[in-house]
């Protein structure tokens, strides 16, 4: 084994692709929700569309992406190989477990990921397979915003959307700083500044997801 | 010592580590709320052994906090509700009528010898894998001819506190030994005595680490909140530091 693999299959080394991984999400969700934050504009998703052509055609955006899916792949298999591989290190369940001693959302970032997966699953199908499989947009059938308000609609999706965010807000609440102290990012002068960001980070992104579809179904925005 | 508590105990037993464990619950009556927790397992002990029944094993050695032995997992915490060990902590804790519930420390790599003894050695060879400083013999150097940060002093210090319990690994999710191997990799990597060594202990104390079959680290801090001895997380940070710099920068495979 090369000092690299071993390095990165290592307990360590495992965390580490989970931090790195996950920095280069959390760096996507704050392009992916500034762009999408485009319909406050309130102007008939014009601006947005603008915004989301450019994202769907620019070539450096579109390689990007490829890195952003391998990162996200890589994220959810680590990810599922540190909770089978850490399940398994304590055979026998203790009878009592107290639980007061960490957060719950700390404790539960495979149940919150797996969450997550199965939203971007419903959420991927929604836009990103219609937009880049199907010629509805490209014929000019339909644009973006149309297909968005469509979907919003339907209070079903909507309450899956809220419930994704919710489970996006906990996983980012915890992922965002422990990231850091991963990469060994503990400092007196930076930690209380990274926790602090990593909170607001960890609400407000969420937040501002979720009054989409909210406000699309209440047609605040249309 | 004689007092009015009474509780109700229900406490892990177990033959050997091959066998198959279970609770057995006791009633012990006349207990002091000043004995130590431990002391309550010896009044139980005496009267099982003049009963002619098999006593309870448990470790312990010092009783004054400072040797890591005792260890018990009392009512979902290691060394129970307080933030102390076992043989510091009171019956005071505790209110008459209670029920105690008592487990040894689990995770794979502390198998249980008996009843709520567990086998710690995986510890040892975590310290002998690159725990220590090399000194060359000879006269003794001069006090204070070294200087060291009052500040890096003071870090090592308290990392140096740890007393190697496993409190951070029972109280672990994941039985993780992050917080016991990075204090000691930090206690001595602050200090200039451990420069010597200090790439090697990282990469060769992470791998014994991982080989010994505890958990990897999701930062709950579960084990900073129930350490007996307050050791931080930032000692996790730390070693994570330490690993990550050695593994890309030294010259050799350890
Ligand atoms: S018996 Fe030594 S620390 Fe408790």
């Amino acid at each position: 084994m090369s000092w690299v693999t071993k390095t990165l299959s290592s307990s360590l080394g495992k965390k580490l692709i989970m931090a790195v991984t996950g920095l280069s999400l959390i760096a996507f969700l704050l392009v992916h929700c500034g762009i999408n934050a485009c319909i406050f504009f309130n102007d008939g998703g014009e601006t947005f569309n603008h915004a989301a052509e450019f994202m769907g055609t620019n070539w450096l955006i579109r390689t990007t992406e490829i890195g952003l899916f391998a990162g996200l792949i890589l994220h959810i298999l680590d990810g599922l190989k540190l909770w089978y591989d850490n399940n398994a290190k304590r055979p026998v369940k203790y009878a009592i477990v107290a639980g007061n001693n960490s957060t719950w959302y700390s404790r539960s970032m495979g149940l919150l990921g797996t969450l997550l997966l199965i939203f971007l699953v419903i959420h991927l199908r929604h836009f990103w397979v219609v937009s880049r499989f199907t010629d509805v947009i490209t014929s000019g059938q339909k644009t973006l915003f149309q297909e968005m308000a469509e979907v919003f609609a339907n209070p079903v999706p909507v309450v899956i959307y809220v419930l994704g965010c919710i489970s996006l807000a906990y996983h980012l609440l915890h992922g965002f700083q422990s990231a850091f102290q991963t990469m060994g990012w503990n400092h007196p002068k930076y930690t209380p500044f990274i926790k602090s960001v990593g909170a607001g980070f960890a609400i407000l992104i969420p937040l501002v997801f979720a009054a989409m579809p909210i406000a699309m179904y209440l047609q605040i925005i249309k | 010592m004689e007092g009015n508590m009474n509780l109700t105990l229900k406490v892990w037993r177990q033959k050997n580590a091959k066998s198959e464990g279970r609770f057995e619950t006791f009633d012990v009556k006349g207990i002091s709320e000043d004995m130590s927790f431990l002391e309550m397992f010896d009044v139980l002990n005496e009267r099982l052994i003049s009963e002619t029944k098999e006593p309870i094993a448990f470790d312990h050695d010092c009783r004054e906090g400072i040797c890591g032995m005792c260890s018990m997992y009392i009512n979902g915490h290691p060394h129970g509700p307080k933030q102390t060990t076992t043989c510091q902590l009171h019956m005071r804790s505790f209110k008459s009528g209670d029920t105690i519930t008592v487990e040894p420390w689990r995770a794979a790599a502390f198998p249980v010898i008996k009843d709520l003894a567990v086998n710690r050695s995986s510890f040892d060879r975590i310290i002998a894998s690159g725990g220590f400083v090399s000194v060359n013999t000879g006269n003794a150097r001069d006090a204070n001819s070294l200087p060291i940060p009052k500040e890096n002093a003071d870090l090592a210090f308290m990392a140096a506190a740890c007393i190697g319990c496993g409190a951070c690994v029972a109280a672990c999710k994941n039985a993780s030994a992050m917080l016991f191997t990075s204090a000691k990799v930090s206690q001595l990597s602050l200090l200039p005595q451990g420069q010597a060594e200090r790439q090697m202990r990282a990469e060769k104390m992470v791998a014994q680490m991982d080989a010994e079959g505890f958990g990897a680290c999701t930062n709950t801090g579960a084990c900073e909140a129930e350490c007996p001895k307050g050791i931080s997380i930032e000692n996790i940070a730390r070693m994570n530091r330490e690993y990550l710099s050695a593994s890309v920068s030294s010259n050799k495979e350890y």
